[in-house]
């Protein structure tokens, strides 16, 4: 399992250095001239000096590129003039809001999608099969930004005075303040060391910070706010994991050994969730796997349509401001992050199968 | 006539010929049994209609704006809800079955020419990812050794972006525009064929026809385009045609964000996006649009899933 673990690692280190050359080709291919793609228009002449000097811009591009990737290594990212501030001190406060909203989405997805798939394949051909089998197929076909938008007009404007009305925006009511736990629970902290970076980010994920704060009123404030934006960005998924499901489960259903099971009076359930579902989990773990791309990408729209302040809201406005430093920053990240998840997709599925460790 | 065809007639004389079913006829029988290919093919065989015929169904210009209309009756009002005669609108007013958008247009109109569009964005951008992703896919499986390595790691680094992240980086940098969009979306759907194609290569590299063929003297071009290629074929296919449905979600949503088709092109996640902030006071606006993005997707996501049950009938059982 180590030795599969390992390599696996070293496996993607090739690629983190592919996407690092990538991000800094796609950096280079700005049109003009690098130092006011980056910093504006309006940057004068000693500070662009002073900026190529830097970065190493007057250097060979091979040279130039070890500047990228050794400035990329220590977490130094730039300025953003867009929002004044350094790029990586602007990931901290954002990321937590993508990552939250991800999250509830890949929950609201597996909680759906694998009874739904479950279901289908037990009563295969009835009508929830069916019914399952068209809400999939018209799930992975709606655009994410237009099923926000419904959603919102539906939740908040036609059900509006109705129990089921929910906010179309923002992540909290106005007027409700958060205090990160760390303060309600009296720790004393210097800004800057990483314990206080791993509690600030934590505490920036309102529910979380709900939760260890026992404020009980932000949790549902934030969960009634997460709610429309979950559900649009958690379709997609939800479609692809419910019929992955199912059809995982078809194929581990006409098994001998199941007929077994059925045979010995087993009861129905216990053949279904023990003996099948058991052994449909594989596959599941792979298109776990591959939504997280989609959510990624479905994240940008959906913090748009939503107007949540997470890394793809920002990532929006940084392409309208025509900030390249942060869509060069943020792309690089959140690839980073992706080759992160699927390493850890990966070795979940070598737990879960022996046979892959011993490949 | 050579000895072959006299068999066969003689054959046929004593009607003993069999009658051979060519793949895609059976292909085209297997798919008219599933109902939900049959759906996707009529709503397909719909937009391709509308598509070729918008210019002369749209009641209007899909680009003009009502105040430019001559003898125009009344004053047009800007983002009016649909007018349907047949539905009680007053007779005196100009029908707009789908309403006026944001710059007094007609969107049905505009949606109509959509059709068109979003047809052009996934034909042209899966068939630039086949063309390049089979080139690299088939160089790479056939020659193996490092030349498969290098391309096969550039495809990795290329699936290693959230493709709609990577596509919206390439877009910023080569600037707004649907070419653009349609560039970086062709780019980051290469490596999906290219993993299709080598790995038919490499499953059919060392049969023994293909060693035939090199003991008969066949240069590499046609033992990779006659012999081994043609087993990519299938896979291609099915891959492509869900290939189209993504291709135009990830079109919408570059549309919509800015950086794809600008205005007044009337593309429908550019409609979408352009009055996405009147979806309380103006629905129609939003609502119409999403859902001929999502029919058309609908559609080859349809087909596609048809596809691959009836070119792998070993599936068939599953979904």
């Amino acid at each position: 399992m180590t030795t599969y673990i390992l390599r696996r690692i070293l496996l993607s280190i090739p690629v983190l250095f592919g996407i690092l050359f990538a991000t800094f080709a796609l950096g280079r291919l700005i049109p003009g001239d690098p130092c006011r793609a980056i910093l504006g228009e309006k940057a004068t002449d000693i500070v662009c000096n002073e900026f190529i000097h830097r970065h190493g811009l007057d250097k060979p591009i091979l040279v130039q590129f070890g500047y990228y990737a050794n400035e990329i290594a220590h977490g130094d990212f730039g300025r953003s003039f867009r929002f004044s501030k350094p790029v990586d001190e602007l990931l901290m406060e954002r990321l937590p809001i993508t990552v939250e909203l991800s999250l509830a989405a890949l929950f609201v997805s597996i909680l759906v999608g694998i009874p739904l798939g479950v279901i289908s394949a037990v009563r295969h051909n009835s009508w929830v099969d069916v019914l399952t089998m068209l809400w999939a197929n018209t799930g992975v076909s709606m655009p994410v930004f237009w099923l926000g938008l419904m959603l919102a007009y539906i939740f908040a404007l036609a059900l509006k005075d109705t129990p089921f009305q929910l906010p179309p925006s923002g992540r909290l009511s106005p007027g409700l303040i958060t205090v990160p736990f760390y303060e309600i629970w009296g720790l004393e902290l210097t800004q800057g060391t990483t314990t206080f970076t791993i509690l600030n980010f934590l505490s920036r994920m309102n529910i979380l910070n709900g939760l260890l704060s026992s404020n009980f009123a932000l949790v549902k404030d934030a969960l009634v706010h997460l709610i429309l934006p979950a559900l649009a960005l958690g379709t997609i998924p939800m479609a692809l994991i419910a019929r992955m499901t199912r059809s995982a489960m078809l194929e581990v259903l006409g098994q001998d050994y199941i007929r077994t099971a059925r045979a010995k009076g087993l009861r129905q359930r216990v053949v279904v969730m023990k003996h099948a579902f058991s052994n449909a989990q594989l596959p599941l773990v792979t298109v776990i796997g591959l939504s997280l791309g989609s959510l990624l990408g479905g994240a940008v729209l959906t913090e748009t349509v939503f107007n949540l302040s997470g890394v793809g809201r920002i990532l929006y406005e940084a392409i309208t401001a025509r900030d390249y430093g942060i869509v060069q920053a943020f792309t690089v990240v959140i690839a980073i992050f992706f080759v992160i998840l699927n390493l850890i997709v990966d070795i979940s599925y070598a737990y879960l199968d022996p046979r892959i460790r011993l490949e | 006539m050579s000895q072959e065809v006299q068999v066969i007639q003689s054959l046929d004389a004593e009607g003993l010929a069999l009658n051979s079913v060519s793949l895609w006829n059976l292909t085209w029988h297997r798919l008219l049994r599933r109902k939900s290919a049959i759906i996707g093919m009529v709503i397909l065989g719909i937009l391709v209609v509308i598509a070729l015929t918008a210019q002369w169904i749209a009641p209007y210009s899909p680009t003009r704006s009502m105040l430019d209309v001559k003898d125009y009756p009344v004053r047009p009002e800007k983002r009016q809800s649909p007018c349907i005669h047949a539905f009680g609108c007053p007779k005196d007013k100009p029908q707009h079955i789908m309403g006026l958008d944001g710059n007094i247009r007609d969107e049905f109109s505009r949606i109509l020419y959509g059709a068109r569009l979003s047809l052009i964005v996934g034909l042209s951008t899966v068939s630039f990812a086949i063309v390049i992703g089979t080139v690299l896919g088939a160089l790479g499986g056939y020659f193996g050794g490092w030349i498969d390595n290098l391309i096969m790691r550039i495809m990795d680094v290329l699936l290693a972006f959230p493709s709609l992240l990577l596509a919206i980086a390439i877009v910023t940098v080569l600037g707004p525009g649907l070419q653009n969009a349609l560039l970086a979306i062709g780019i980051v759907s290469i490596p999906a064929y290219a993993r299709v194609v080598r790995a038919s290569v490499l499953s059919v590299r060392e049969m023994e026809y293909v060693s035939a063929t090199r003991a008969l003297g066949g240069d590499t071009l046609q033992i990779l385009f006659r012999r081994i290629l043609p087993n990519a074929l299938t896979p291609l296919i099915v891959q492509g045609t869900l290939g189209i449905a993504t291709a135009i979600l990830d079109a919408a949503a570059l549309s919509f964000l800015g950086l794809g088709a600008q205005p007044p092109t009337p593309e429908w996640g550019a409609m979408l996006g352009a009055e996405r902030n009147q979806v309380f006071t103006a629905p129609h606006l939003v609502f119409l649009p999403g859902i001929a993005i999502a029919l058309t997707v609908l559609s080859f996501n349809l087909l596609g899933d048809g596809l691959r049950d009836a070119l792998d009938p070993r599936l068939a059982h599953i979904s």
